[in-house]
């Protein structure tokens, strides 16, 4: 692999309530390299958001990161302080959410809005003319038709697809090192979702973007993803390139995601689905976070938490791949592949 | 089509016009709004336990069609039949009668139950509704009971449960008058994966036990993949192609389905490389102002400049159940 351009290490990311502080992020680790597009899949509730957040430096003002490190290239970006930090968000640091119409202004033209983030960040030094040009090439990148009439459009006189085109124009725009895209086409139809999914690959390939793509959606994620990681309650569970995880995915949890899918060669037969839901922050078991849901659970996997192991590059939380755990029968779940 | 099974419910040359009747201000000052033409000239057959998908895009007319096949929105022209008989235009006891045995599961769970009754009022609500005497209702236990829920739900408000749980209960509630047709309208959206494996499960056991039909409209390919028995497919207000599940996934006549088939994400990594989508460019045009001749001939790559913009394509037969609506489906299949 490239040199990482985003790092992330042992990071904890606790939410406070009175007295409690919940732990919404654990022991995260990550790394994604130029021009690398890294999936973060799981179910609501895992930590997701959360990262994306934490990476951002936006927390809600009761998240707190107790432990870690953020390194953009060879920067903290914890250590910064906020004013910098300020600096690198929309510029080094972009970010493209769920739903583009809350995320542009209603009151000002996409022209506008474009003109205004280069401004914020180029200092006064491009000319009105730089910055016309730049925005119109970053609508036609992104393919809008009649990119100079556009501009003079509102964010509503857009349709849903358009709007989130807009919004990777104004994302990628400053040529940023990271963009961040939060279940970017979750509120598109299939054919739109799919020219999205090409023209974000595509782009992030050109300019060299490290992309970090969180969805809930493994089908979205063999598509567009080079690396996947999973979460579960604010745990990465398993990491990998995206032709291993999908034909030898290691955790239980995993597979379980991957054999709920819905499809043709399932029909007739019925959808595996896991018991219980993701458990609630309050309420987090001690070992294993995945131990209630897990059909493979063991005495060893309630009282310990395992370790976040490397088995060739394939990472994975799991007792049953650790010879040290004390985990019995370890064959039963490394036997138990994908494509029963 | 003699010798089949009466089909439960039918739609015949079926059209839905919204904002034909000058409405509100527009009554005083004679100006019309454009019709917005949601579904036109549908036909679509749902047999007795048959599961039909219908997908789309946004727009295309899924829900329209539900709803008319129910009567929750008025009928333009054409006929909606149920167990033989049109429903079009009933009314009073008769629409009453029809609505006891088609129900819907609405899309949006929440929205669709009263915030302000409990979950067992919920449930009641139907045999209020339709006038059930008492000893011919099912009890709340048992309807709970059916789509796996705990008792203790029972007093609860709808904004008390989880997504997948109001999902539920819709279903139950749709199913506590012994239907013979339930409409799903997108039963699986924004729905987690493991609760989109329970709600399929529990959709699947309850047609077997209870002898329902099902129309299921979604835009999750994967839904009616795994689900559906035969597959109808919609763009902009009309039915493109319809057949059996099987034949039309793997022998497409539509260039529309075609398309529409290629950019469904699927959790293969191999798919990525060697098989692009043939993306369709543009997006759907507005209903209000649809193409002429066939609709679909303004993204299709195989629209030629004379037939398909002018002439409306008919119903066309690929083989004695698989039938499309394109001229050129012959060329396409190629």
């Amino acid at each position: 692999m490239t040199e990482s351009v985003v790092k992330v290490r042992d990071l904890d990311l606790v939410y406070q309530s009175g007295n409690e502080a919940f732990p919404a992020l654990s022991d995260i680790e990550l790394e994604v390299g130029a021009g690398e597009v890294l999936g973060i899949v799981g179910e609501s509730g895992c930590g997701k958001s959360s990262l994306s957040s934490a990476l951002l430096r936006l927390l809600p003002p009761n998240g707190r990161i107790t432990r870690g490190h953020v390194f953009y290239k060879d920067l903290d970006l914890l250590e910064i302080p906020e004013t910098r930090m300020r600096q690198f968000r929309g510029a080094e640091l972009a970010m493209i959410f769920q739903d583009p119409l809350t995320s542009l202004n209603p009151t000002f033209t996409i022209g506008t809005q474009m003109r205004d983030v280069q401004r914020a960040h180029g200092g006064g030094s491009l000319s009105r003319a730089q910055i016309y040009r730049r925005s119109v090439e970053m609508l036609e990148q992104v393919g809008m038709p009649d990119p100079e009439d556009r501009l003079r459009s509102y964010p509503h006189e857009f349709s849903g697809g358009m709007r989130q085109r807009i919004m990777i124009a104004v994302a990628l725009m400053l040529k940023p090192g990271v963009l961040i895209a939060d279940e970017p086409t979750t509120a598109l139809d299939v054919t739109l979702q799919a020219q999205i999914l090409s023209l974000l690959r595509g782009l992030c390939k050109e300019e060299g973007t490290a992309t970090i793509f969180i969805s809930h959606d493994l089908g979205v994620v063999a598509q567009i993803c080079d690396r996947v990681m999973v979460m579960y309650a604010g745990r990465v569970v398993e990491s990998a390139d995206l032709f291993s995880l999908f034909d030898e995915p290691l955790h239980p949890y995993t597979r379980a995601l991957l054999r709920s899918i819905p499809s043709r060669n399932r029909r007739g037969s019925r959808l595996v689905s896991i018991p219980g839901r993701v458990p609630s922050l309050s309420a987090l078991p001690s070992g294993c976070k995945f131990v209630n849901r897990c059909p493979h659970a063991q005495d060893v996997c309630r009282a310990t938490e395992p370790r976040f192991l490397d088995i060739q590059g394939h990472r994975v939380r799991c007792h049953a791949y650790d010879s040290s755990s004390g985990f019995r029968d370890a064959g039963v779940v490394t036997a138990d592949r994908f494509g029963d | 089509m003699e010798g089949k099974k009466a089909p439960r419910a039918e739609a015949r040359d079926l059209c839905v016009h919204f904002g034909q009747r000058a409405a509100g201000f527009a009554k005083f000052t004679g100006r019309r709004a454009p019709v917005v033409h949601a579904v036109d000239d549908v036909s679509l057959e749902i047999g007795p336990r048959e599961v039909v998908g219908l997908v789309g895009e946004s727009g295309s007319g899924k829900t329209t069609l539900g709803k008319a096949l129910l009567r929750l929105v008025p009928v333009t022209s054409g006929q909606v039949l149920f167990d033989g008989d049109d429903v079009s235009h009933s009314r009073g006891d008769q629409i009453r009668q029809f609505r006891r045995q088609a129900q819907m599961i609405f899309q949006d769970p929440h929205a669709s139950l009263s915030p302000r009754l409990t979950i067992s009022q919920l449930l009641e609500e139907p045999y209020r509704i339709h006038r059930i005497p008492e000893e011919d209702r099912t009890s709340v236990a048992h309807l709970l009971e059916t789509v796996e829920l705990s008792s203790e739900l029972a007093n609860k408000y709808p904004h008390e449960l989880s997504g997948g749980q109001a999902r539920r209960v819709g279903i139950a509630r749709a199913l506590a008058l012994h239907p013979k047709l339930l409409i799903a309208d997108e039963p699986t959206a924004g729905l987690d994966v493991s609760a989109i494996g329970n709600i399929l499960n529990l959709m699947n056991d309850i047609k077997d036990e209870y002898g329902i039909s099902y129309l299921i409209i979604t835009h999750d390919i994967g839904v009616v993949e795994y689900i559906a028995d035969r597959l109808a497919v919609m763009y902009l207000g009309n039915v493109v192609e319809v057949g059996p599940t099987e034949r039309v996934l793997d022998d497409a006549a539509h260039p529309y389905t075609r398309a529409l088939l290629s950019t469904v994400p699927k959790p293969d990594p191999r798919r990525k490389d060697g098989h692009a989508p043939s993306l369709l460019p543009g997006e759907i045009p507005s209903p209000k102002n649809p193409p002429s001749g066939c609709r679909f001939h303004t993204r299709c790559a195989y629209s030629d400049n004379g037939l398909c913009r002018t002439v409306m394509p008919k119903q066309e037969w690929v083989d004695e159940s698989h039938a499309v609506y394109c001229h050129r489906w012959r060329t396409v299949r190629g």
